[in-house]
């Protein structure tokens, strides 16, 4: 109970395209996360998803039944935003029974509906209070408390834990990804945090402009990119982007992932200089400045020492490389 | 260092605000003070306090016996009330549909509506009243709730709909979400969080209509509608002006937009102390 269905789905505003034809589905019970630069639509295609928004042209459907008419109440949704957005003139409890309050339950079936979920979010000792005396961690646990009590077919996510502190945002991603296997709810997730999206997706959408670019597990995404920009979107730190004719090989462009570009202080593929160190304990980023191709990053388990201004050679491995052709494209075979 | 300049800091500060209350009260001062003493004395020493020999409620006792007085000051509170009602409520309710609807024509009729911010309502008095004669409002209370609603709303629909467009997205998706009516949203989570701009503009427009004689003296001049300002003006003759009796009315006419006043700025500071949504 859940699967949700695009068909070419597209959105002006006025003159200007955003969502450009979007076709996509999402089986019941999945968690699909949509990644995407800033601006490219994200947060729209969710609204849309969610009624929020009119759908230009194209087919949003929700079990097999077009609802593009239907209203954001009878769509059977919800919605955690960015902003929590918190009713702040009622208590936590009134908060997250609002919504059964509206669709005309009885007060005991609110109540024990309320109560469950501020049990899995272990809320119930703020259920008296009002959202400005909460914590902004507390606030998204209270929205996203609002939204389990509904009991939707889809959970809806727009970048909620960007407001938080990295601590408090590992612990809420966590707490997201327990409930995503208790509730066995399909669950869409925007958000620009690709650690989210790797460590919470069965499936990402990545987005462009309006357009989506590629979807897929996350390791198919990170091991099989379709292009150059979702090759540089997936992975942290980016994936490096040779130039081919510097190298000398026929395809445009080679992409290769930091860890599997080896540094070497006497012969190498390309010659350069270090230009930066990071040492983050469990691994070392070397940047280093290659003439003709910029600079490239190279990731190293463990600690090294490697001076600033130091020259160096890097060599990537062949046989871990993407080969992109002039569009970008991935060339395959 | 730091706590003496910012000591020094608020000194200033305050100075200038004292100065100023000092110069803005001074008229309303003077007009109290007088309004307890004799003719003589008014003119003698216009700025001494009232004094055992000279104190006389003269003033009062003819505001007392000249005309309905108490029914004056309920025209100009009901006036008032009403008139102040009708820019809030309907203010704010064209305010929310210009800043959160999008429809063909949103921007020019937020234009249209703020035109009236500067084009003088006075400017119609005749066609007015030609209507007002028309419909047989001529003499009533609802001629002028209808003008001063009228008069208001632009400044009203302006400011409010700037301040809507404040309001978080998120927080009125989140009502649509939960099935809230577009009615509920407005009233129940928009209008609380626009408070201290729904109490600045309570001010701005009770203000104006409280003391106007222009309206009252050409709409409704009959007794039993009169306002305060135009019930004054028996006093003030072409030849002869009862001064003690003009300032006693002035005085008595102070209180009741004062209490309004006292009652929109604690709004105003509730709303402000309120908290905004996190
Ligand atoms: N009401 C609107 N009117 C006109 N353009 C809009 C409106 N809402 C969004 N847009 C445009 O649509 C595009 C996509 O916006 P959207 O909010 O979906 O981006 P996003 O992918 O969520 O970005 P972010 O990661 O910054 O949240 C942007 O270019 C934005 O300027
Ligand atoms: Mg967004």
């Amino acid at each position: 109970m859940g699967a949700l269905t695009l068909t070419a789905v597209t959105k002006s505003f006025g003159k200007t395209d955003v969502i450009k034809g979007v076709d996509l589905t999402v089986a019941d019970g999945e968690f699909c996360v949509f990644v995407g630069p800033s601006g490219c639509g994200k947060s729209t295609l969710l609204r849309m998803i969610a009624g929020l928004e009119d759908v230009s042209d194209g087919e949003v459907a929700i079990d097999g039944v077009r609802v593009n008419e239907t209203a954001p109440a009878k769509r059977e949704i919800a919605m955690v935003f960015q902003s929590y957005a918190l009713y702040p003139h009622l208590t936590v409890r009134d908060n997250m029974g609002l919504a059964l309050k509206q669709a005309g339950e009885s007060r005991a079936a609110i109540g024990e509906s309320v109560n469950k979920a501020a049990g899995m979010l272990s809320l119930d000792a703020l259920l008296d209070r009002r959202p400005a005396e909460l914590s902004g961690g507390q606030r998204q646990r209270v929205a996203i408390g609002r939204a389990i009590v509904r009991t939707p077919k889809i959970f809806l996510f727009d970048e909620p834990l960007s407001n938080l502190d990295a601590a408090l945002r590992v612990a809420t991603r966590i707490e997201i990804a327990k409930l995503h296997r208790d509730l066995k709810a399909t669950m869409i997730y925007v958000t620009h945090d690709q650690v989210e999206a790797m460590t919470l997706a069965d499936k990402i959408v990545v987005l462009r402009a309006g357009r989506v670019e590629q979807v897929g597990k996350p390791m198919e995404l990170y091991n099989n990119p379709a292009n150059t920009f979702v090759a540089g979107f997936i992975g942290s730190p980016q994936m490096n982007m040779l130039s081919g004719a510097a190298l000398g090989i026929k395809a445009h462009t080679l992409g290769i992932r930091p860890e599997h570009l080896a540094i070497s202080r006497d012969k190498g593929d390309l010659a350069g200089r270090v230009s930066h160190v990071e040492k983050l304990g469990g691994e070392t980023l070397v940047y280093v400045q290659v003439d003709g191709q910029g600079l490239l990053t190279v990731r190293l388990l463990g600690e090294y020492d490697w001076q600033v201004d130091e020259p160096v050679h890097l060599t990537p491995d062949q046989t871990r490389a993407f080969l992109f052709d002039a569009d970008g494209l991935r060339i395959r075979g | 260092m730091q706590a003496r300049s910012s000591t020094g800091r608020t000194f200033a500060a305050h100075a200038v605000l004292i100065t100023w209350t000092l110069i803005a009260l001074f008229p309303v001062f003077v007009i109290v003070v007088n309004s307890f003493k004799s003719r003589k004395a008014i003119f003698a020493d216009p700025l001494s306090l009232p004094l055992p020999s000279n104190f006389d409620m003269v003033g009062y006792a003819t505001v007392m016996h000249q005309g309905d007085f108490f029914q004056y000051f309920l025209n100009s509170m009901i006036v008032t009330v009403g008139s102040l009602f009708c820019v809030l409520l309907f203010g704010a309710m064209a305010a929310f549909a210009l800043s959160e609807y999008r429809f063909k024509g949103n921007t020019l009729l937020g234009l249209y509506l703020a035109l009236g911010i500067m084009i003088p309502i006075r400017l119609g008095t005749v066609a007015i009243l030609q209507m007002m004669v028309a419909s047989g409002l001529v003499n009533t209370r609802t001629a002028l709730v209808l003008v001063y609603s009228a008069q208001g709303l632009p400044l009203a629909v302006f400011i409010l709909a700037e301040f809507m467009r404040t309001v978080s997205d998120d927080l009125k998706n989140a009502g649509r979400i939960d099935g809230l009516s577009e009615y509920t949203i407005f009233f129940r989570l928009v209008l609380p969080l626009v408070r201290p701009a729904m109490a600045t503009v309570a001010v701005f427009t009770m203000i104006p209509i409280w003391n106007d004689l222009w309206f009252p003296l050409i709409l409704a001049p009959g007794e039993e509608v009169k306002t305060i300002t135009l019930g004054s003006q028996v006093f003030i003759g072409q030849f002869v002006t009862d001064w003690n009796a003009v300032l006693a009315a002035l005085s008595l006419a102070i209180l009741p937009v004062l209490i309004l006043y006292l009652l929109f700025s604690r709004q105003l500071i509730r709303g402000i102390t309120a908290g905004a949504v996190k």
